[in-house]
């Protein structure tokens, strides 16, 4: 009985993501065109692959407790594998041998670093697994030796300023401070083209749209308990014969390779991939876009991440100066009054309100008592049986 | 004989920063037996079965668990090998289902890929659902945990540890902050538990105590002070001399 129901709620959800994935292609691009606001497109776009991220830091910190505050580093790693192989892409008929930055720092010949970047391949699997090592890594070192809570998050925030002082300081290697910029082209298309940013819209929408399903099979069944259970109570989980450290660190690194697969999609469509990502207040947006939307909901974490970035660029466009106070206000106000998030607070009160509007507001008894209850009706039945 | 014995500890001696929680202490259990531990405060007895679990190293001396010496692996590893473990204050998950809290126990492959690509088969259902029964919580299957009261609670971590199979179960003050009826329940659920089970309890409640009681160790300062049966125990000098306050109560029924 239960299994077809849960069999039947599946369909309905892959039906809900495919339809709202085919709007999102089909339908919202086309309509913010034709009523003058075709720009807003590419931001859309960008903050698709941001949601992307939102849905690594909510499966670390909604699921599994960690909260990171360095998910920006492997949003940048994957940034910038990416644009590694975007910048070596010489137009044809040129002599060009190098990276277009490099020369005016007297580099003359291609570093080491850069030479498996030529291969596609080789770079998507760089977009993808030099974070996930990176984050595998760092998280068996730390939970390894059973550091938690705000000192795991103080070593991510570390990790966020090592790492923007690493790649600010090389200049010849990848253009410092500046970043990556000024793609020309992938696979022959110019990548500012409106038929490749199309393409570029496409492929998040359909990433995401994988990425939540990875997310949602993650968070469901047993191994979904077993996060929260770690969450919750570490060394019960421990003495109940779970090794917390293994799942902690391969929950890191997938959320880390996802953080990674968003920079590799946000960069060719903002055009550029600098440190600034790697800086901490970046990393620490991207929390404040799931606590919005609702931490333990990867809905939560997509809707908060789109809620927060749309807020962002309306509010910049009028009033330049006031977006900052904006957000720490936004974040006040949904860490006291809305401590789940958005969709944490329509899955509670918000459904409460909506059956009371309709009518359907359902009184809550405890188990034991509706079982007296039938218990009694049962009694009764015996006592007048009905023919 | 040594097959025999689930559990030998050898000149256990567990110091912090120089204070000796354990001094020198000497313990053997046979399979399937029911042995109850009491001491003063500060005798040393959770962290006589912190060591055990392994979330204590031994400074000197061995813990033999099945004969092998525990100090070569952590603690969810001798969890593996079978040995489940009753906190003091019941630890249930909160967020999670009562069925689900079990159903996390119960799984038999626990490292990751197991837990991940497989789904809970129909015999661990099955015996999930007889657990249920057993522990009196089926028609709260669905409620998260954290809703149960104090007594329910207690019961659910002890069902969490039944259906981790454990061949050694050590149990933290199980009745602590139970009603009386309920402390009769528990005190039978573990006697029937027993023989199949190797039980080790720790209790401050006497009355409880003399309901199981087998064969009872009685701890002091760190070390083993005396064992023997429950009888033996009250009426010795040592024991009612470490107990000094709890005199009466030790001897409320003679």
């Amino acid at each position: 009985m239960t299994n077809k129901y849960s069999s039947k709620s599946i369909a309905t959800e892959v039906v809900i993501v495919v339809t709202l994935a085919l709007v999102l292609m089909f339908v919202v691009p086309p309509f913010l065109t034709s009523i003058g606001q075709g720009f807003r497109v590419n931001l859309l776009g960008r903050f698709l692959a941001l949601a992307i991220a939102g849905l690594a830091i909510d499966l670390t910190w909604g699921y599994t407790g960690l909260l990171s505050l360095g998910h920006g580093v492997f949003f940048a790693l994957g940034g910038y594998a990416l644009a590694m192989h975007l910048k070596l892409q010489f137009p044809p008929g040129t002599t060009q041998t190098l990276p277009s930055f490099m020369p005016l720092y007297g580099v003359k010949e291609l570093p080491w670093l850069w030479q498996p970047f030529f291969s596609f391949p080789f770079t998507i699997g760089a977009v993808i697994f030099i974070p996930a090592i990176l984050g595998g890594l760092i998280g068996y070192l730390i939970f390894r030796n059973r550091i938690r809570g705000v000192y795991f998050s103080i070593l991510t925030q570390a990790l966020t300023i090592i790492f923007f002082n690493f790649f600010n300081g090389q200049q010849k290697l990848i253009n410092g401070t500046n970043g990556l910029t000024d793609f020309q082209t992938l696979f022959g298309y110019r990548v500012s083209a409106p038929e490749t940013q199309t393409a570029f819209y496409w492929l998040t929408i359909v990433i995401l749209g994988l990425s939540y399903w990875v997310c949602r099979w993650l968070t469901s069944g047993r191994f979904g308990r077993l996060l929260v259970a770690i969450r919750d109570d570490e060394p019960r989980a421990r003495f109940t014969g779970y090794n917390p450290t293994t799942i902690k660190v391969f929950i890191f690194a997938t959320s880390a390779a996802i953080a990674g697969i968003a920079g590799a999609l946000y960069t060719p469509q903002t055009g550029i991939i600098s440190p600034k990502a790697m800086d901490i207040s970046f990393s620490i947006e991207m929390v404040i876009w799931v606590a919005v939307g609702g931490r333990s909901s990867l809905v939560g974490a997509i809707l908060g991440t789109l809620i927060v970035n749309f807020a962002k660029s309306l509010l910049s466009e009028t009033f330049a100066q006031i977006w900052l106070f904006f957000q720490g206000g936004l974040f006040l106000l949904v860490v006291m009054l809305l401590p789940d998030g958005i969709v944490g607070w329509l899955r509670t009160e918000g459904i409460e309100i909506l059956e009371k509007m309709t009518g359907k507001r359902q009184l809550f008894t405890y188990p034991q008592i509706e079982l007296e209850k039938a218990e009694l009706e049962i009694d009764e039945s015996y006592e007048h049986p009905r023919d | 004989m040594k097959a025999m014995n689930i559990l030998e500890i050898e000149h256990l001696t567990v110091s912090f920063d120089g204070f000796k929680a354990l001094n020198d202490l000497n313990f053997s259990m046979e399979i399937g037996e029911l042995r109850t531990i009491i001491g003063p405060n500060g005798a040393g007895k959770t962290t006589f079965l912190d060591t055990i679990t392994g979330k204590v190293k031994p400074t000197i001396g061995q813990v033999r668990f099945k004969s092998k010496d525990i100090r070569l692996y952590s603690e969810f590893e001798i969890a593996r090998m079978g040995l489940g473990r009753k906190f003091q204050t019941p630890r249930v998950y909160v967020n999670l289902t009562v069925r689900e809290n079990l159903e996390l126990a119960s799984n038999r492959h626990k490292d990751l890929c197991n837990t991940l690509f497989r789904s809970v088969s129909v015999v661990e259902k099955r015996s999930v659902d007889e657990l249920l029964a057993f522990i009196n919580l089926k028609n709260k299957q669905h409620l998260k945990g954290g809703l149960l009261s104090h007594g329910e609670k207690q019961w659910l971590e002890i069902g969490m540890l039944i259906a981790q199979s454990p061949d050694l179960l050590l149990l933290d003050e199980p009745v602590a902050g139970l009603t009386d009826e309920e402390t009769e329940k528990t005190g039978n659920l573990l006697k029937s538990l027993a023989g199949e089970h190797s039980i080790i309890v720790i209790e401050h409640d006497m009355e409880f105590v003399r309901q199981i009681a087998q064969k009872v160790t009685v701890l002091h300062q760190g070390s083993v002070l005396c064992e023997g049966d429950m009888t033996a125990i009250q009426s010795d000098p040592r024991v009612i001399e470490v107990y000094l306050g709890a005199q009466e109560e030790v001897n409320v029924d003679h």
